[in-house]
């Protein structure tokens, strides 16, 4: 019907193909979660823990989070440079090698195919995968922004641009691998250098997989769903830069008090505690943004996932300095504190503000409205009670193990054995199952509203035609 | 000017590109061109063939996503786990094991911790020893055999120094028996503490047990048994994957020892090559400090009841 048309279906596959992978990731995240109270849940070999988990954070991470920022940034780079994707038959293609990769990640992970490197556990024939996977994706967005037909580029472009260089980088270098077979292979990284590798990374593919592209969304959907403009551009230049800059030097605050180098423990430390700033230059920015109308928060549905959302932000990145300061890490560091943090910033932060982009998109691209704001609402307090339940719970978890483990006797010896606090965990991984089933079932919501949107906006086209 | 960029993709994603690059120059390129990043302890040595098998079946399971592998060097966890890890332990590991989440206990000690027969029966089934145990059974890896061909090409990656020999002996080795092997080699590479005061037989004025006899501190030693000792001497002390303590046999030799060379064992735990009274000890024992005087003492008297003395 317009130029668009092609562009918006595969952007509507990718976000279709997030929801679908993020399904199989929230069901394993689930699952997993039993295994923690119950090994029973354990089927050896395939779906044990040590197995699962990884397929867990890989399907969410990749399937779900990287497929969204996919169908999400071709969206927002039509939208601001005015014009169609460079190369649509690329980008469609694209879509089924993204669908294809994860597919085979998923049952590579399964078989236990696993460099063991967090966030880059998979094998290096599925890297390569991977590298050109990214590479027709970046192809597409420069190539687009290049031919751009409005001589500008917003906020969310700068991010995105970040996004796809940073990415690049990280995960080229912690992947170099000697292989040794076709499903095996030894980093080209050993002992303690290895580790700082892997946490330069492991740090940073949250930084350019779960921060900057997600304020990429924020700053495009936000103004855009509430009719508000960004509040300070200033403000948005500052904390960009700032951003990019300081995240790099930060990866080794998930070694503190391991055997490397305090130097650059302590440089990490100092440049997290900074990153409070440009963190909250965004959040302070989307406070401000909505400060002009607060009453949006009401009759605007989308918007309250936006704040919220960046709240969630706000708070993740307030707590994650406090978490690498030494002593606060030598309580809850290798804890369930750490699970807590995680999830608020994933359901919380990365969720909310990712299903909320969708909600936007698809109805666009069929020229409709939302199938119920009802049901969104619905989906939104159950997110957010899941989302609380989980992390309070595993915060409380996490001071209590971090305690128990140091508890001593008047005579020095230790007052607990690790099977003592092992067992006293068992509680509150029951009630994270709760707050997990809680936060499924919001998603039910979102899937089924998507869906019938989707249906909506199919009826009205053929009606039309 | 500067606003320029912000019409630029090109430029824009190249200064980008330097911003980000400058932090990882600092914090992870130079390092790895200093000598502190490569550091290698003199007696670590490089896995043997079965030992690399049992590593990649440990990476293969995930078992890094319960177990962390370094002790931080602060005081309880130096008592619960073991000496502090040192930053030239790990120059064979590609890529490093430490984890990030202890679900289970930290394995960095773990070497020479146990008897071997011990990880057989704990991997094959954990809640027979840990009722409550999270920890998946691995009870399959005792049928699956490894593979020769593909470990000799997994130690030719490492460029690790191997025979023919070793390679042909892995043949009818499974899986468990790989596992066990790695386990056994981690962390070894850090001399225990020699902390030991190894009592010569008739050499020094023994300590009686000052809770002998004492009723409380028996019903006490018997719960403590049954949580720390009873899944390698059984139920009541007959036996198991270590010896019959209800016996009057030790360290394989018969004839009674004192109260306080039980007390030492239980401290310290027992290695091969350990004398006590002039008796070698053959196997391992991991050693129970973390429990405090009071509580040996009362697992002595125990024993000793047990034992019906
Ligand atoms: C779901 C988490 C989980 C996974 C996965 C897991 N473990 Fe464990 N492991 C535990 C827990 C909990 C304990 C403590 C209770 C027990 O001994 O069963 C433990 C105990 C151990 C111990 C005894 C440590 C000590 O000092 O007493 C060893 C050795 C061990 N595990 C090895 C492994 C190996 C090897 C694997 C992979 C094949 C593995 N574990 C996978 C949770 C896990
Ligand atoms: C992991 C298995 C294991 C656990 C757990 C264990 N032991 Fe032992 N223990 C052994 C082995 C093996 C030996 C034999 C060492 C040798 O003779 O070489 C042994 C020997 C002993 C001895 C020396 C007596 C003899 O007959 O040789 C005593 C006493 C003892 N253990 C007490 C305890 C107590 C008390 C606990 C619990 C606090 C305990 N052990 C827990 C494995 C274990
Ligand atoms: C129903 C919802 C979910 C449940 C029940 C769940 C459950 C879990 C569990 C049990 C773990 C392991 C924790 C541990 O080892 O102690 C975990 C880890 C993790 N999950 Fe989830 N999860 C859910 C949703 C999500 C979502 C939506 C994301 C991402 C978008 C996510 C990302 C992660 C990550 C990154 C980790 C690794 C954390 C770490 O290494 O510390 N999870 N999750
Ligand atoms: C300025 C912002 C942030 C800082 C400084 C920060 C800091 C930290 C620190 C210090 C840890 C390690 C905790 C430990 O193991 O002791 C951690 C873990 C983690 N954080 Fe954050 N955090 C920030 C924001 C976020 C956000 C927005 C997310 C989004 C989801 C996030 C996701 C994670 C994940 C997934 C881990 C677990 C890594 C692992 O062990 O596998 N963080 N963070």
């Amino acid at each position: 019907m317009n130029e668009y048309q092609y562009d918006h279906q595969t952007v509507k596959g990718f976000i279709l193909s997030s929801i679908f992978w993020g399904v199989v990731g929230i069901v394993i995240g689930l699952w997993i979660s039993i295994q923690m109270w119950n090994a029973d849940w354990n089927i050896a070999p395939y779906f044990t823990f040590g197995r699962l988990r990884v397929v867990h954070t890989n399907g969410l991470a990749f399937g779900l989070g990287v497929g969204a920022i996919f169908g999400i940034f071709y969206y927002i780079v039509m939208r601001l440079t005015k014009r169609p994707l460079l190369f649509p038959k690329l980008a469609r293609v694209h879509l089924w090698v993204f669908n294809a990769a994860i597919a085979l990640a998923a049952l590579s992970l399964f078989a236990g195919m696993n460099q063991s490197l967090e966030y880059a556990e998979l094998e290096w024939p599925l890297d390569i995968g991977i590298v050109i996977l990214w590479v027709m994706f970046a192809v597409n967005i420069f190539g687009t922004v290049i031919k751009r037909k409005e001589e500008q580029m917003y906020i969310s472009l700068w991010y995105i641009i970040a996004t796809v260089v940073a990415v690049a980088v990280l995960y080229i270098v912690n992947n170099l691998s000697i292989p040794a077979g076709l499903t095996k292979s030894y980093s080209v990284f050993a002992g303690v250098n290895s580790a700082n590798v892997e946490w330069w990374y492991g740090h940073n593919a949250v930084g350019f997989v779960f921060t900057t592209p997600i304020l990429a969304m924020f700053y495009y959907f936000l103004p855009k769903s509430t009719g508000l403009p960004i509040y300070s551009h200033r403000l948005s230049i500052i904390a960009f830069w700032s951003l990019i800059f300081g995240y790099l030097w930060t990866g080794a605050h998930h070694l503190v008090y391991t055997p490397l180098p305090d130097w650059i423990q302590t440089t990490a430390i100092v440049f997290t505690i900074f990153l409070i700033a440009p963190s909250w230059g965004s959040v302070v920015n989307g406070y401000y943004t909505v400060g002009s109308d607060w009453s949006k928060m009401q009759s605007q549905y989308l918007t309250k996932f936006f704040i919220w959302g960046i709240t969630f932000y706000g708070l993740q990145t307030v707590q994650g300095p406090t978490q690498a300061l030494r002593v606060v890490s030598s309580l809850i560091h290798y804890t369930d504190w750490v699970p807590g943090h995680v999830h608020m910033g994933t359901m919380g932060w990365v969720t909310m503000t990712t299903a909320a982009s969708m909600y936007y998109i698809i109805p666009k691209i069929y020229n409709t409205e939302i199938y119920s704001v009802k049901a969104a609402n619905t989906h939104f307090w159950l997110v957010l009670v899941g989302q609380l339940m989980f992390s309070v719970t595993m915060w409380i978890t996490g001071i209590q193990q971090g305690a128990l483990w140091k508890a001593t006797n008047a005579d020095g010896s230790l007052k607990y054995t690790f099977y003592e606090t092992l067992i006293k965990n068992y509680p509150f991984w029951r009630l994270r199952t709760l707050a997990g089933v809680i936060f499924t079932v919001g998603m039910l919501f979102f899937i089924y509203n998507i869906l019938m949107t989707i249906r909506k906006g199919s009826i009205l086209a053929a009606s039309k035609a | 000017m500067a606003g320029e960029l912000y019409n630029k993709p090109i430029l824009f994603a190249v200064v980008a590109t330097v911003v980000i690059l400058i932090g990882t120059l600092v914090t992870m390129f130079y390092p790895m061109m200093r000598q502190e990043m490569h550091p290698k302890l003199d007696n670590l040595k490089p896995y043997t063939a079965l030992q690399l098998a049992g590593k990649d079946i440990y990476q293969r399971e995930g078992c890094n996503n319960c177990h962390t592998q370094t002790v931080r060097p602060l005081k309880t966890e130096v008592i619960r786990y073991g000496d502090y890890s040192k930053a030239g332990e790990f120059a064979y590991d590609r890529p490093f094991l430490w984890g990030s989440k202890r679900t289970g206990p930290d394995l960095a000690r773990i070497g020479g911790k146990y008897p071997d027969a011990w990880h057989y029966a704990h991997h094959e089934n954990p809640q027979s020893m840990f009722p409550k145990s999270n920890m998946p059974k691995y009870a399959f890896l005792k049928k699956a055999m490894v593979d020769p061909p593909a470990i000799e090409a997994h130690m030719k990656a490492n460029d690790f120094p191997y025979t023919a020999a070793d390679i042909s002996a892995l043949a009818g080795k499974t899986e468990m028996d790989a596992l066990v092997a790695y386990l056994q080699s981690v962390g070894t590479a850090v001399k225990k503490k020699a902390s030991r005061v190894v009592a010569e037989a008739g050499a020094r004025q023994h300590e009686k047990n000052p809770l002998a006899g004492d009723a409380k501190a028996i019903a006490l030693g018997k719960t403590l048994f049954a949580e720390n000792c009873e899944a390698c001497h059984g139920a009541n002390g007959q036996g198991g994957i270590g010896p019959s303590l209800a016996d009057d046999v030790f360290f394989g030799v018969k004839g009674d020892v004192a109260d306080d060379d039980y007390f030492e064992v239980i401290n310290n735990g027992i290695e091969p090559g350990m004398v006590e009274e002039g008796r070698v000890a053959k196997d391992t024992m991991p050693e129970f400090k973390a429990l405090g005087k009071d509580k040996i003492w009362s697992l002595v008297a125990y024993i000793r009841s047990v034992q019906g003395k």
